[in-house]
C-alpha cells in the first residue's frame, strides 16, 4: 500500500491553488510503431475548464488515458496534482472523477447501487456514500430512477449517472471524454447545464469533445490537436479572432463570385458549392459581392470554433 | 518493484465484494443448480450405473464418485467464472475499465476476480456437500475439510482460467480450453473410474499434469477418510505451488493485455 504518500497530493491547498493541476512536458505515447501522442506540452490550472479538440485519432483519448494513470506514457513527463503518473497512480486516481467515452456503468446493478459500489472502491464509508449518492442523484435529476436497473435508462440518463458516479469521491479534477456523445439536443443541453453548474462551483474540468459548440460554451481554454500534436492553444474567442476572424462572408461558389474574390485579393476557401471569404471588413466585402458578382445569395455570419478547427485540421475525412 | 511484479493490495477485496453482491442479488438462479446437479448425477451414475459396477476397491460406486462430483463442481464453478464471466466483464461490460478509474489497480481487479472464482468454488462445493451428506455417501467429519480445500482448488482453476481469458482474442475462442481441456479432464482424472485402469503412461501424465486429478485425489481422501499420505501430500503440494505461480502469471498476462 502507498498510504504513507497519500497526503502528498492534498497537502498545502494554498500552494496547489496556484500551481497547475496537470503539467505535461514533451509527452509522448507510442502504440507499437504508431505515435499516438507526439511531444505535447500543456498545463491546466485550478478552476479552469480546459478542452481538447481534434478529429478522430488526434490523440485526445490517449492523452486522457495517460492523465487517468491507466496508460503509461512512452516519454516526457506528466504530473497530476504535482505527482508523477507513473509512480503514484493510486494517490492521483483517488482525486479524479472520470467520465469515459464509452458507457461502462455496471449493468448488474441499479442506479444507486452503481454509485454505492463505486464509492466502495474509494474507501468511502457506507453511510457517507449513501448520503453523497442521494445528493448526486438529485443534482443529476435522477432521484426517481434510483432503484431502476441500468437497462431501464435513456442514453442521456446514463451519461448523467456516469457524471454522478465521477463525482462520488469529491474529485479535485474531472476528466470528461466526450461527455455528450450520442445525446439528443435536450439531453445535451441538460448535460451542459450540469457541467456549467460544476464549473460555477470552482471545479477543474478537463474535457474532450467533437462538438465545437460544446467547447465554445464550456471551455475557458482549449487546445486543438491533430495527428498527435497540439496545433494551437488559447481561449475560444481569441482563437476564432486569430484564425477565422470575427465574421465570415459566405456565398455561393459560382465562377463569377470566385473571379470577383480574386480581384479583391482577399483570402477565400471553396467548400463544395459554397465559398467562404475572410476580410477585415466583412460587411463591405459582402456588399461588394452582392452588388457586382451576381451571387445567388451572400451572408455574413459570426466566426466559430468550427471555422478555426476546419482551417487548422483540414476537411479530409478521418476514419 | 510494483511496476515490474504484480502486487495486488487489499483493495482486491472491493472487487470481490462487487461480485459477491451481484451473486446474492441473483441467488435464486445461482443456488438451485448446485443442489440439483449432484442429485441427478448421484441417481443416474451412483445408483443407476453403480448397480452394474458394484464396488471399486471395496468402496461402493456411489461413494467413489461423490468426491469426484465435488471436485468437478469446484472446477466448473471457478473455471467458468474466470473465463466467460470475467471476459464479459472485461470486454463487453467494461467493468474493469470503470474499476481502474478508481484507486484500484489492474492487479487489484484481477486478484479480486481470482478470489471470487475461488469463493464460488467454495459456495458450490459446500452446497453440494450438504446434498452428499444427506445421501450418506461421504464420511464425517473429515469431509468438512473439503470446504476450506475447495477455496484453494478454486483459486487454482481460477488462475488457469484467467490465463486463458488473458490470451483469448474473443469470447468464442474460450471454447477451446472449455472443450479441449476441461472436458477431457472431467473424464480422465480418476473421476468416474480409477486412474489405475488406464495405460501406465496416461496414469503418469494425469498425475503429473492434470489439475483435476490432484483435486480428486485430495477430495477423495477426505470424503472416504482414507489417506495415502504420500499421494495426498504430493497432490496438495502440487495444487498449492501451481496455484501460487498461476495467480501471479495470470495477473501479469492480464496486465499485458489491458495496460497499453
Amino acid at each position: 500500500m502507498q498510504g504513507s504518500e497519500e497526503t502528498t497530493g492534498v497537502e498545502g491547498e494554498d500552494k496547489s491553488t496556484r500551481s497547475p493541476i496537470i503539467r505535461a512536458r514533451d509527452l509522448v505515447k507510442n502504440y507499437g510503431n504508431v505515435r499516438a501522442v507526439d511531444t505535447i506540452s500543456f498545463e491546466v490550472m485550478p478552476g479552469e475548464v480546459f478542452g481538447f479538440l481534434g478529429p478522430n485519432g488526434a490523440g485526445k483519448t490517449t492523452t486522457m488515458r495517460m492523465i487517468q494513470c491507466v496508460s503509461p506514457p512512452t516519454g516526457g513527463t506528466l504530473s497530476v496534482f504535482g505527482l508523477d503518473v507513473r509512480d503514484h497512480p493510486a494517490d492521483i486516481k483517488k482525486w479524479l472523477g472520470i467520465v469515459p467515452q464509452e458507457t461502462n456503468l455496471d449493468p448488474d446493478f441499479t442506479c444507486i447501487e452503481n454509485l454505492l459500489v463505486y464509492a466502495r472502491y474509494f474507501d468511502i464509508p457506507a453511510k457517507e456514500a449513501r448520503q453523497r449518492a442521494e445528493k448526486l442523484l438529485a443534482f443529476m435529476q435522477l432521484e426517481e430512477k434510483a432503484d431502476v436497473p441500468i437497462d431501464g435508462l435513456s442514453g442521456g440518463m446514463k451519461r448523467r449517472l456516469i457524471l454522478a458516479r465521477a463525482l462520488i469521491n469529491n474529485p479535485r479534477l474531472l476528466v470528461l471524454d466526450e461527455p455528450t456523445i450520442g445525446l439528443d439536443p435536450q439531453a445535451r443541453h441538460l448535460m451542459w447545464e450540469k457541467l456549467k453548474a460544476l464549473q460555477g462551483m470552482g471545479n477543474t474540468i478537463l474535457l474532450t469533445t467533437h462538438y465545437l459548440e460544446e467547447a465554445e460554451r464550456l471551455c475557458n481554454r482549449l487546445v486543438i490537436m491533430d495527428r498527435g500534436k497540439i496545433l494551437v492553444e488559447g481561449e475560444p474567442m481569441d482563437l476564432v479572432r486569430r484564425y477565422a476572424g470575427d465574421e465570415i462572408v459566405e456565398s455561393e461558389g459560382s465562377p463569377q463570385v470566385i473571379a470577383c474574390l480574386e480581384e479583391t485579393g482577399c483570402r477565400y476557401e471553396v467548400h463544395g458549392d459554397m465559398v467562404q471569404a475572410f476580410s477585415d471588413q466583412p460587411r463591405v466585402l459582402a456588399k461588394r459581392i452582392l452588388d457586382t458578382c451576381n451571387p445567388g445569395r451572400v451572408f455574413v455570419r459570426r466566426g466559430t470554433l468550427e471555422d478555426v478547427f476546419l482551417s487548422l485540421t483540414g476537411r479530409d475525412l478521418r476514419e | 518493484m510494483r511496476r515490474y511484479f504484480p502486487v495486488p493490495t487489499r483493495l482486491a477485496w472491493k472487487v470481490w465484494r462487487r461480485n459477491r453482491d451481484v451473486f446474492f442479488k441473483t441467488y435464486r438462479v445461482n443456488f438451485l443448480p448446485p443442489f440439483i446437479e449432484p442429485v441427478l448425477y448421484l441417481l443416474a451414475l451412483g445408483y443407476g450405473l453403480g448397480m452394474f459396477v458394484g464396488d471399486i476397491g471395496g468402496v461402493p460406486y456411489v461413494s467413489f464418485i461423490a468426491p469426484a462430483l465435488l471436485a468437478i463442481s469446484m472446477m466448473n464453478a471457478s473455471f467458468f467464472e474466470c473465463t466467460y464471466s470475467s471476459f464479459v466483464r472485461m470486454y463487453y461490460q467494461k467493468t474493469y475499465d470503470a474499476m481502474v478509474a478508481t484507486p484500484l489497480s489492474i492487479e487489484d481487479v484481477i486478484a479480486g476476480e481470482l478470489l471470487w472464482g475461488a469463493t464460488r468454488s467454495l459456495i458450490y462445493s459446500s452446497a453440494m456437500l450438504v446434498v452428499l451428506v444427506a445421501f450418506g455417501v461421504v464420511a464425517l467429519p473429515s469431509s468438512l475439510l473439503v470446504i476450506p480445500f475447495s477455496f484453494l482448488a478454486g483459486l487454482l482453476f481460477s488462475g488457469i482460467a484467467m490465463c486463458f481469458t488473458a490470451v483469448s482474442p474473443t469470447i468464442d475462442t474460450l471454447n477451446y480450453p472449455a472443450f479441449l481441456f476441461i472436458t477431457p479432464m472431467f473424464l480422465f482424472s480418476g473421476t468416474f473410474f480409477p486412474l489405475s485402469v488406464l495405460p501406465g503412461p496416461i496414469q503418469v501424465f494425469a498425475m503429473a499434469v492434470l489439475p483435476l486429478a490432484q483435486v480428486v485425489t485430495v477430495t477423495r481422501s477426505l470424503t472416504l477418510a482414507e489417506l495415502s499420505p504420500v499421494l495426498f501430500l504430493y497432490s496438495l503440494a502440487w495444487i498449492a505451488s501451481v496455484c501460487t505461480v498461476l495467480f501471479f502469471v495470470s495477473i501479469h498476462l492480464m496486465k499485458r493485455r489491458l495496460v497499453i
